[in-house]
């Protein structure tokens, strides 16, 4: 086996240190807890739900942002309160718009979200359709006597090459 | 003959449309997500005032007048980079300017005010994000322009500089502007 050169070393120390180095602030969902696992439920489901607004790729529960945790404590704090669900996600909406949302609402703005693709696919079946039809209504053409000694042409010509 | 090249055509035409869609969407930011609050009275708070902890601030501060509201912190590299806009605001155009601090401590925040100048007439103290939730604040800096019947006419998301105050943010102002002094 190869000494460890300083080159090696010094390449994958960095990556170590990376790989051991914390979060700089971890948010765990452990402090919100409810009497009824019900409702802890349906907590969880929530969160996961909502879409984090600095960080938009991640919901509400994976989001390590600050942000992230302010509203996963007032989400949990409206649920202590008795909220239901749809008032939660109300509250939510009137401050941050539809945004928080990761399934879009249908309304006369989003209907081309909801049913553009539709549109796309019932299009292209119609394109489909229309072509092999036409297909079928044209009778296969017979050669003609130019194209059929072109024909012959090139299978001669690949025949002289298989040799 | 000229029709099937014509009809050849097609498939470019919706490609080109597809391609400038595509395009325009390459340079919209997708942080800029619109406020539902645009239009809608400024939500009400009861924060403590940054220079002086017993004064407590309530919406009432924003009416009279048209007032720019900023979301602040002194973590936030952006908002000291649009600080000395806000100063220039601040003495250039009379504009009341005032000061949301948010998510951050009093010695921090006092310390910037300190250090590059105080555009602020008074400055909202909100360090657990209470009211910053009220009013759907997701980052700094974050400004909002509302009126003098405290009603949120504009929000602006990001540093304001020379080109945002005078082609965005100005505009609404001296809008309402007008209509207050009649």
């Amino acid at each position: 086996m190869k000494p460890l050169t300083q080159r090696t070393v010094l390449t994958v120390l960095p990556l170590v240190a990376a790989l051991l180095t914390p979060p700089a602030q971890s948010f765990t969902l452990e402090e919100f807890r409810f009497d009824d696992p019900a409702r802890s439920a349906e907590f969880r489901d929530l969160i996961s739900e909502l879409r984090c607004v600095v960080c938009q790729n991640e919901s509400l529960a994976g989001s390590q942002a600050g942000v992230a945790q302010d509203l996963r404590k007032e989400v949990y704090r409206l649920m202590q309160e008795g909220k239901s669900r749809q008032e939660v996600i109300d509250f939510l909406v009137a401050r941050y718009g539809d945004f928080v949302l990761y399934e879009p609402p249908l309304k006369a703005s989003t209907l081309v979200l909801w049913f553009g693709p539709f549109l796309f696919v019932g299009f292209g079946a119609y394109l489909l359709v229309r072509t092999l039809q036409r297909k079928k209504a044209e009778p296969e053409q017979d050669l003609s006597a130019a194209e059929r000694a072109r024909l012959q042409q090139l299978l001669a010509k690949t025949g002289d090459q298989s040799d | 003959m000229n029709t099937s090249a014509q009809r050849a055509l097609i498939p470019l035409g919706i490609f080109l449309a597809l391609a400038a869609l595509l395009f325009y969407g390459l340079h919209l930011d997708p942080r800029k997500i619109p406020s539902p609050l645009v239009d809608k009275p400024a939500p009400e708070f009861s924060l403590p005032d940054l220079k002086d902890p017993n004064r407590i601030l309530t919406r009432d501060i924003l009416l009279g007048q048209v007032s720019l509201v900023n979301v602040w912190a002194s973590w936030c590299p952006s908002c000291r980079q649009e600080h000395a806009e806000l100063m220039r605001l601040a003495r250039d155009y009379g504009v009341r300017v005032i000061g949301f601090n948010w998510k951050d401590t009093r010695p921090a925040a006092l310390q910037m005010l300190q250090s590059y100048g105080d555009p602020y007439t008074v400055t909202l103290f909100d360090p657990n994000n209470i009211s910053g939730i009220h009013w759907g604040v997701y980052g700094a800096p974050e400004t909002f322009v509302v009126d003098a019947e405290g009603i949120i006419r504009h929000k602006r998301v990001g540093p304001i500089d020379a080109q945002v105050w005078a082609e965005e943010i100005q505009p609404i102002v001296a809008q309402y502007q007008q209509g207050q002094g009649q």
